[in-house]
């Protein structure tokens, strides 16, 4: 129900744009007013969410640790997986969010007759997550080239290195082709493995198809329908100068693929997508073990109800001195 | 109840049902639930909604009012641990947990996979709060707080026992250990905790340890104690209880004290300090090392707690010593410092053998037995005699406490290494910190539910064969009482054959004493190895 569901809302939002750009000439509303509503929605809702989770204390220091901690100089810690120092945690969170090297961890359980249990290596989610990730970050910040006048260099660079085959007219970008190759094997997973589709939702799959649309309508434009380019870049720079224009002959591809790109604005803020902050936050890796050389404040402390000595005494004072236990009261 | 034979119980399904999770209703198994707590364990610590229930029965005499306490416990606690709130947000469902779980593995519930057991109260907390989840119901994965919802979660909160395995595996470290340990405090405030871990808890809040024991009782355990080391090395110790002035306040697990082979690891300790002319005390009050109101609620972990405290203070000891025991060192490491610091009537833990100052825990001055010894064998302070040990092929079970509970792994290795020639590693998937739980933890120990005590043993006790069948491994090593307890039936089970040990018995084998008569026996009264004719 969540994966059609999810298809047949990303199918309704291209429809959409379809009647209104091209039926109800909402040029304007399509090219401008949302995509800047949906941007400040982003920014706000991405800022607020971290604020609420900034907000809310963290009661006690008790990171997962996968290693050796501190101890004596003779016991050789595990700086990184567990970590004392704040440039422990540093370097541990960088390799988290980096390369995500808890899922490199992963592996795959699995019975045999015996019984015999084993737990192999497995890497591909870990390599179909970073492929992922790191295409889309490339694919955005390829994407400054539209907002930015003379194109800077670095993003030049990226440009050639990721066209490195030149494949064909337009040049073949390399992470296009990685990208949707990643997020079609994402999608996959989730349907085929009977445990993934199990515990997917709806909110599982609605990102996937939206991002899917997304790289798929942005490969159509630049690959097949051939959009005109010098126009598009005068309407995002227009956009991001606050002057907006509409120049003649913009597909409407270009509008579905600008009207998904909002859907994503808005969604994110609200969903699962904001692991992306929440990754930082994390409480069980950014937090250094260093528990007993160091107090851990928690602001909502409050004393609680204890059974003193004095009541035990009271309680077994008898007992204890037949068995010559002292006590402080004879 | 007879349990199924080990070729049945592993004859395990992973394919999940056809109908989604939510559209699933949860079966309770007999086998898998523990017993409902009794009213009197409620009373003894004043926590609500006392009455005698049982778990198979269609009521379970809720207040009139449960949904509206249940759902502003979750409001309350989503703005009390970022933790709490940000797992509940952020999780992908990328599945990277789901077999990780020893509960899945050996038993295939859906349910049992952690992304799920968390999901069952993440879908609560989305309708009642998350706006999409309020406004778009089921899509949004959203479900309303019914009493079979309740009960579902009720079902898998005690099939999860706070191991952290899944946390480990998790991209952003997202802990169902501890949306368990929240799970279980919002089913507490209705009166549903289970009897195994309500009983110990009242117990402990009298008497200072989760058996009951009482001063006197302690005191008749230490006699045979101190009756059987005689016997097996011809030298007579003499523990002290409650006495002020000791420099070491020494506190460990109460199991240790009642049941075999846990008294093994007491008698151990005893013979060493003994050996070390350590100035140090037990005491009746501060009788117990680990802590049930953990698996209960944070404040009822921090009530039971404040003794050890109380209790170094009283007696004016330096510094405060801990057994072997997991879940103890969870609660010592990660929350004393925090709940009872600063600790500043104590003195920073300087070993009085070696003169090593315990850096590591400067602050809230409690020092892990293993840390202790360690300490004392690098410094060559202890006469080892590994042969004494040989007739055992030893493996290290790590506790999930000790090892991803911000702990160690080479310190009871070291030790081990040093009592005894032969030891062997399980599967590196098995061991440090993928290490399995014993599949009793969290105060799942009870009999009721042995199947599924069982089932979560599997993968432990799997690689417990694996190394047996290599190396006929006949001896596992480990720091938990717990784990003495519950391995043994999980061992015998699966791997019949293969003995639990505490490391400090080890230890008290090959400790070579001043004045000793030739030893023949080992603490448990076997021939030691070349003296089966004696
Ligand atoms: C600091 C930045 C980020 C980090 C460290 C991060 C990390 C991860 C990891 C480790 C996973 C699980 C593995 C996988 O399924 O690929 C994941 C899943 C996912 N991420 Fe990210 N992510 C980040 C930003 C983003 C952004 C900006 C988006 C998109 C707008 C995004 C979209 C997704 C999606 C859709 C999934 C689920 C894939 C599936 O359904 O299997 N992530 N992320
Ligand atoms: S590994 Fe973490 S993010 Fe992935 S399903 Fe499990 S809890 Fe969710
Ligand atoms: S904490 Fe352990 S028992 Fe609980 S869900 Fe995770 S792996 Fe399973």
């Amino acid at each position: 129900m969540g994966l059609l569901f999810s298809f047949f809302t990303v199918i309704a939002l291209i429809v959409i744009v379809f009647i209104g750009v091209n039926g109800a000439n909402l040029h304007y509303l399509f090219g401008v007013l949302i995509p800047y509503a949906t941007f400040l929605a982003f920014i706000i809702g991405i800022v607020y969410k971290v604020v609420q989770w900034g907000r809310i204390p963290v009661p006690f220091r008790i990171p997962t640790t996968a290693g050796q901690e501190e101890s004596f100089p003779w016991v050789k810690q595990n700086k990184i997986d567990n970590p004392s120092t704040s440039l422990g945690v540093i370097i541990r969170m960088a390799f988290e969010v980096l390369l995500f090297r808890s899922l490199f961890r992963n592996t795959k359980a699995e019975l045999r007759e015996g019984p015999k249990l084993s737990y192999g290596s497995t890497k591909w989610l870990w390599l179909g997550g970073l492929a992922f990730h790191w295409t889309f970050l490339i694919i955005l910040i390829r994407h400054f080239r539209l907002f930015l006048e003379p194109v800077p260099v670095p993003i030049k660079i990226l440009e050639s290195l990721d066209g490195f085959f030149q494949v064909g007219a337009p040049v073949l970008y390399l992470t296009d082709l990685i990208f949707l190759g990643a997020v079609t094997f994402l999608f996959l997973r989730r349907v085929i493995i009977p445990q993934m589709r199990y515990i997917s939702l709806a909110a599982d799959y609605f990102p996937l198809f939206l991002i899917f649309a997304i790289g798929f309508t942005g490969v159509l434009m630049r690959y097949f329908l051939k959009t005109d380019v010098v126009g598009i870049k005068q309407m995002t720079l227009g956009l991001i100068t606050f002057k907006p224009v509409f120049p003649e002959g913009i597909g409407i591809i270009f509008y579905i693929h600008l009207f998904l790109v909002s859907a994503l604005f808005v969604y994110f803020p609200m969903s699962k997508l904001m692991h992306m902050a929440g990754v930082f936050l994390s409480p069980t890796r950014n937090l250094a073990n260093n528990n007993r050389a160091a107090m851990h404040v928690n602001p909502w402390n409050y004393p609680v109800k204890v059974h003193t000595y004095e009541e035990y005494e009271d309680d077994f004072r008898e007992k204890m001195k037949s068995v010559g236990i002292p006590v402080e009261k004879e | 109840m007879a349990n199924p034979k080990p070729e049945e119980l592993a004859r395990i399904e992973y394919n999940p049902p056809k109908t989604g999770w939510m559209d699933t209703p949860t079966v309770f198994k007999p086998g898998i639930f523990p017993y409902g707590c009794k009213p009197k364990s409620l009373e003894t610590v004043s926590f609500p909604n006392p009455r005698s229930w049982s778990v198979k029965d269609e009521d379970w005499k809720l207040p009139e009012n449960w949904q509206e306490i249940f759902i502003e416990g979750l409001r309350e606690r989503v703005n009390k641990y970022r933790s709490f709130r940000l797992f509940l947000d952020i999780c992908v469902r990328c599945g990277a947990c789901a077999d990780k779980c020893h509960f899945y593995i050996g038993g295939g519930d859906p349910k049992n996979m952690p992304v799920l057991r968390a999901e069952l109260l993440r879908s609560v907390y989305r309708k009642y709060c998350t706006t999409s989840g309020k406004i778009m119901g089921k899509i949004a994965g959203a479900r309303e707080l019914t009493i079979d919802v309740l009960k579902e979660i009720w079902y898998y909160a005690y099939q999860c026992t706070e191991c952290r395995r899944c946390s480990l595996f998790c991209p952003y470290g997202i802990d169902t250990a501890e949306i368990t340990i929240l799970a279980r405090e919002l089913l507490n405030l209705l009166g549903l905790n289970i009897d195994w871990i309500a009983g110990p808890v009242a117990n402990c809040w009298l008497t200072g340890n989760h058996l009951g024991l009482q001063p006197h009782t302690i005191i008749d355990s230490f006699d045979m104690f101190i009756n059987d080391l005689e016997t097996a090395t011809g030298i007579r110790v003499s523990p002290t209880f409650n006495r002020k002035g000791a420099e070491i306040l020494l506190v460990v697990p109460s199991g240790d004290l009642f049941a075999d082979p846990g008294t093994y690891t007491t008698m151990g300790e005893l013979l060493l300090f003994h050996e070390l002319g350590l100035d140090y005390t037990w005491s009746t009050f501060a009788s117990e090392g680990g802590d049930f109101g953990f698996f209960t609620s944070n404040e009822m972990a921090k009530r039971l707690h404040n003794k050890i405290y109380e209790e170094a203070k009283r007696l004016k000891v330096k510094w405060i010593m801990g057994g072997e025991c997991g879940h103890m060192w969870r609660v010592w490491h990660q929350y004393h410092n925090t709940w009872f610091g600063p600790v500043d009537f104590l003195e920073e833990p300087v070993s009085p053998i070696t003169g090593t100052k315990f850096e590591n825990t400067k602050s809230n001055k409690t020092v892990h037995i293993c840390e202790f010894t360690a300490d004392l064998i690098k410094h060559g302070k202890l006469n080892l005699d590994p042969s004494r040990n040989d007739n055992l092929i030893v493996t290290y079970h790590d506790s999930c406490n000790t090892s991803r509970g911000m702990g160690f792994f080479e310190e009871p290795r070291y030790i081990i290494n040093s009592v005894c020639k032969n030891f062997y590693e399980m599967p590196p998937n098995t061991i440090r910190e993928q290490t399995f739980c014993c599949g009793s933890g969290s105060g799942l120990n009870a009999s009721e539910n042995m199947e599924n005590r069982l089932r979560g043993g599997l993968p432990r006790a799997n690689a417990v064969k694996h190394v047996k069948e290599k190396y006929g491994v006949n001896m596992l090593a480990c720091i938990c009482a717990i784990d003495r307890a519950a391995l043994v039936t999980a061992v015998d089970y699966w791997v019949p054959g293969v003995g639990v040990t505490g490391v400090h018995e080890l230890v008290a084998n090959a400790l070579v004493m001043k004045g000793e008569k030739k030893r023949t026996k080992d603490l448990r009264g076997e021939p030691l190895p070349g003296m089966e004719g004696e």
